[in-house]
């Protein structure tokens, strides 16, 4: 009854020593999501393409509806009906949704562009699909989610049977991230197959029919959806158990560390990102910034690092100096308004950067020199103007077992990690400062299972110590789960205050959403989705 | 006062031992290559200059003269020779000088094209004190001609720096058009307020004795002097610092902004040092070779300050025998032509070509394939 759509058998592929792939075996059939889950670098992306033809595997066979010629190229694979939505979509920005579903395979009628029958098409696929979107609007002008659902149209205009997405929730708001699972599912139900990379195990629950595991370039575990919890799939994944839910005790608040009043910051354009915000941070407490991204958050963070100047307001930095996280010597209250990141850091504010490879490291330097990159001058480190090579290196000794950072040596240039290690570079270095607050953008993102959980786990332990946390992240199990009080901010505003422990998703998408009406919807219908798939949160 | 230990917090148990790093290929005829690999920043130019001299060897012959027979030619008059080698070393003098100064730009990510503008400033500034503070004391005269000639370089390197750090005028540009406006100010100076008295030809009068720099044997003093500020700039580069400034502005200028470092300061304080040194080059030039300012004397030094600093991929060290190879060319090249007759420009042509295959990563991924490392990296980008 179920047709074999798809078949691998022992797929193979090595970039000299690196086994990208090997040996995988799997399958997929018609009117079935399947998910291929997996840490970075788990040889999901390969493993993909080989099916698209963009890489030719080692060994091993792609059998395609039965047909066990290899796949030459990606215009061969769409021929065969296997459809690709790349990570980083592949649209024309300033042509509109029309023309770039239509790219390639263009109705022509008297030499020309027939637009009018393009338009119809596209709007006959969006119909039949369910997947709402103006033909005539320009791709610029569109948000992300439906940039994403332009691209899944256009997959879908070539008659595929099998519609393949990398990584498509990595851009996505939630509330995008749940519309998209709900389409996917409606494709299976039409009979066109989906095959999904994520490193997100909620998603898998809540749309895969079944999922593969691949770990090391290996298909380590095959299971139903249905036979699996979170903590299994994560099992699978890491080869160990992790703690999804952060082990903390109870906050134990003291004084106030941090107070940004009134706050005005611009962005790089120079239009208002974050306007009249006002917060408080106190001595051993977590507090989570929840929000959709570019609702200000990165200006706010970079303006109370001393990164960007705020337009207006205040941003005072407290303590006495008897808070065991008080760090570099200022006592009491530092006025760091007009501060720039050396003044601010001498303060005791230690800041996780959002973007490490940009900001957060210099790839070309050793470990041990961006273990300092933000304290060189420290005295532990030079004395008048001559660096302490033996001083720097020692601390890069010590941070490196401390911290798990794993490379051959404290020399290994930074840029050759993986993103988990590079982090923990990173997180190495603000927490040895000792902050009195501690600011972490995204701490986690990109970063593998394992690492996530070590990196939870020294926040944990900073806050213990005493220091202030001012986490952002658009991980909202990662707010929920890390915070001990979370605000929520939109458009440049903090729009709410809630309890992680108590609130629930649909809610506080709602209020990131800015309380619209169709986020409540959405909202609604997430959490229809979420009663289904049992008690995963 | 706070130290950085953090062991008070619990540390995490090892997770599993350390992923493999580096695995080397169990081929063993690959190992040979691979210990090679390590010391490629020094075989690639060796290579390279091979090949250029294979390709000179043609252009040789083409003019009907015996390549070998050339080649002697030019390294025993650059090399064997008393006179011979202190011409070498007094033209590799200035090209140490000038190559360190482009270095200095490269490690912050700037490419400094107006060296030959700075070493002119500092040739005229040295020249305008050794002539005008005749009659002082050595002591008085010639530090102070040095300086002068440091002092100019700086200040015209500067102004590209300020354009650069508070106006985001690309350097490239700015020293292009600076060297053309020093070039033509300078001619003129010396056509008029500095003109020699009675002479038709345009240059300085010569310089006091006080102010010239002799030669012990046939060791250049600003030879000595140029190894010394070689030396030195490595160690500030790696040891201090502001070294350490430099580098973080040149690898990640957005990791340096994170870092605190005041990227408009150091870039001006770069492109200030880097004309300091051209300027010193231009200075020692006056008062150790030419005695005097001439039009045409110091053509090209600065331009070849860019060929030696790409040799030597940005390490102030190499810099050394980078000049030394470019000062024993162009001194053998004289001699090359009067027992010859072929034209010193054929050195250019070697020089030329050396240059292309270290800068391009062809001759490196040829010789290394994958362990191949990336060319020399330039500057930030045309953009920034």
């Amino acid at each position: 009854m179920t047709e074999r759509l798809l078949q691998l058998r022992g797929v193979t592929k090595h970039y000299g020593p690196v086994r990208a792939n090997h040996d995988i075996s799997l399958h997929v059939d018609r009117g079935e999501v399947v998910a291929l889950l997996g840490e970075n670098g788990a040889g999901k992306s390969t493993l993909v393409k080989q099916i698209f033809g963009l890489v030719t595997p080692d060994a091993g066979e792609i059998v395609v509806k039965g047909d066990t010629r290899p796949i030459s190229g990606p215009s061969d694979a769409i021929a065969r009906g296997i459809g690709m939505v790349h990570q980083h979509f592949q649209l024309v920005p300033v042509m509109t949704v029309t023309e770039n579903i239509v790219l390639g395979h263009e109705p022509i009628s008297g030499g020309r562009v027939d637009l009018p029958a393009a338009r119809a098409r596209v709007q006959e696929l969006s119909d039949r699909y369910g997947l709402a979107v103006d033909p005539d609007a320009e791709i610029a002008d569109l948000p992300v989610g439906t940039q994403q659902r332009v691209e899944i149209l256009k997959a879908l205009s070539r008659d595929v049977d099998l519609l393949i997405l990398d990584e498509p929730t990595a851009v996505l708001t939630p509330q995008e991230t749940d519309e998209l699972l709900r389409v996917m599912r409606e494709l299976a139900e039409s009979g066109t197959s989906v095959v999904f990379i994520t490193h997100k195990l909620r998603e898998v629950l809540a749309a895969a029919d079944r999922v593969y595991v691949l770990r090391g370039g290996q298909q380590v575990g095959e299971v139903a959806t249905a036979d699996v919890d979170e903590a299994g799939l994560a099992e699978l994944m890491v080869g160990r158990s992790v703690v999804l839910r952060v082990e903390k005790d109870p906050a134990a608040p003291g004084e106030e560390v941090l107070a940004v009043e009134g706050l005005h910051v611009a962005d790089d354009r120079g239009l208002p990102a974050v306007a009249d915000l006002s917060l408080s941070v106190r001595a051993g407490e977590i507090v989570g910034l929840a929000g959709v991204e570019g609702n200000g958050q990165r200006e706010l963070v970079e303006a109370i690092a001393g990164m960007r100047r705020p337009t207006g307001g205040r941003i005072h930095l407290r303590g006495d100096g008897t808070t065991q996280g008080g760090a570099s010597g200022a006592v009491g209250e530092v006025d760091l308004t007009r501060a720039r990141p050396d003044r601010a850091r001498a303060a005791g504010v230690g800041h996780v950067p959002e973007d490490r490879e940009r900001h957060g490291l210099v790839g070309s330097f050793s470990i041990a020199d961006n273990l300092v990159l933000n304290r060189f001058t420290h005295r532990l480190f030079a004395r008048r103007g001559v660096r302490n090579r033996a001083a720097i290196d020692d601390n890069a000794t010590r941070l490196r077992e401390q911290f798990d950072i794993r490379s051959a040596g404290i020399h290994t240039r930074a840029g050759a990690l993986s993103g988990g290690n590079k982090q923990k570079i990173v997180v190495a270095r603000e927490l040895s400062a000792r902050p009195r607050l501690l600011m972490a953008a995204q701490p986690t993102r990109g970063v593998d299972v394992g690492s996530i959980e070590f990196i939870h786990s020294q926040v944990v332990a900073a806050r213990d110590a005493g220091a202030g946390v001012l986490l952002v992240s658009a991980e909202l199990d990662e707010v929920l789960s890390l915070s001990d009080r979370v605000l929520v901010i939109h458009d440049g505003h903090i729009v709410a205050e809630v309890d992680p422990a108590t609130i629930d998703r649909a809610e506080i998408g709602r209020l990131m959403a800015g309380g619209r009406r169709d986020a409540q919807a959405l909202a609604d219908e997430w959490g229809a989705g979420g009663e289904k798939q049992g008690p995963a949160h | 006062m706070n130290d950085t230990s953090t062991t008070d917090r619990p540390g995490p148990s090892p997770a599993g031992p350390p992923r493999e790093q580096g695995a080397t290929s169990p081929e063993n005829r690959r190992g040979v290559l691979d210990v090679l690999a390590r010391f490629q920043g020094v075989l690639v130019p060796i290579v390279a200059l091979l090949v250029a001299f294979a390709i000179g060897a043609a252009l040789i012959r083409l003019q009907g003269v015996n390549p070998a027979f050339a080649y002697t030619t030019l390294f025993r008059d650059a090399l064997l020779t008393e006179s011979g080698l202190l011409r070498t070393l007094q033209k590799a003098t200035p090209l140490i000088l000038s190559g360190l100064a482009v270095v200095i730009g490269l490690r912050v990510g700037l490419f400094n094209i107006g060296a030959q503008g700075q070493l002119l400033w500092g040739a005229i500034g040295a020249a305008y004190v050794g002539v005008h503070l005749a009659g002082a004391p050595a002591v008085v005269i010639l530090p102070a001609a040095l300086l002068a000639g440091i002092a100019c370089g700086a200040v015209w390197a500067g102004i590209a720096g300020l354009l650069k750090a508070y106006r985001g005028v690309h350097e490239v540009i700015s020293t292009i058009m600076l060297n053309s406006v020093a070039a033509g100010v300078i001619d003129w100076l010396v056509s008029f307020p500095l003109k020699e008295p009675g002479q038709s030809i345009p240059r300085s009068s010569a310089i006091d004795p006080a102010a010239e720099l002799s030669n012990l044997g046939f060791v250049p003093v600003g030879f000595v002097v140029a190894l010394a500020l070689a030396g030195l700039i490595a160690w500030i580069l790696r040891r201090t610092t502001a070294g350490f400034r430099f580098d973080t502005v040149g690898a990640n200028r957005d990791a340096a902004h994170y870092a605190g470092i005041r990227i408009p300061l150091v870039v001006t304080a770069a492109m200030c040092a880097s004309g300091a040194l051209a300027g010193l080059g231009g200075a020692i030039e006056t008062l150790g070779v030419v005695g005097r300012y001439e039009t045409g004397s110091s053509a090209g030094l600065g331009f070849d300050g860019i060929t030696i600093a790409l040799l030597a991929r940005a390490n102030p060290l190499a810099t050394i025998p980078a000049a030394l190879l470019v000062g024993v060319l162009r001194s053998g090249a004289a001699g090359l032509q009067f027992e010859t007759g072929i034209q010193p420009e054929v050195v250019d042509v070697l020089l030329a070509v050396t240059l292309l295959l270290v800068s391009i990563p062809v001759l490196a991924r040829v010789l290394f394939g994958r362990r191949a490392r990336d060319g020399v990296s330039l500057t930030s980008g045309w953009g920034s």
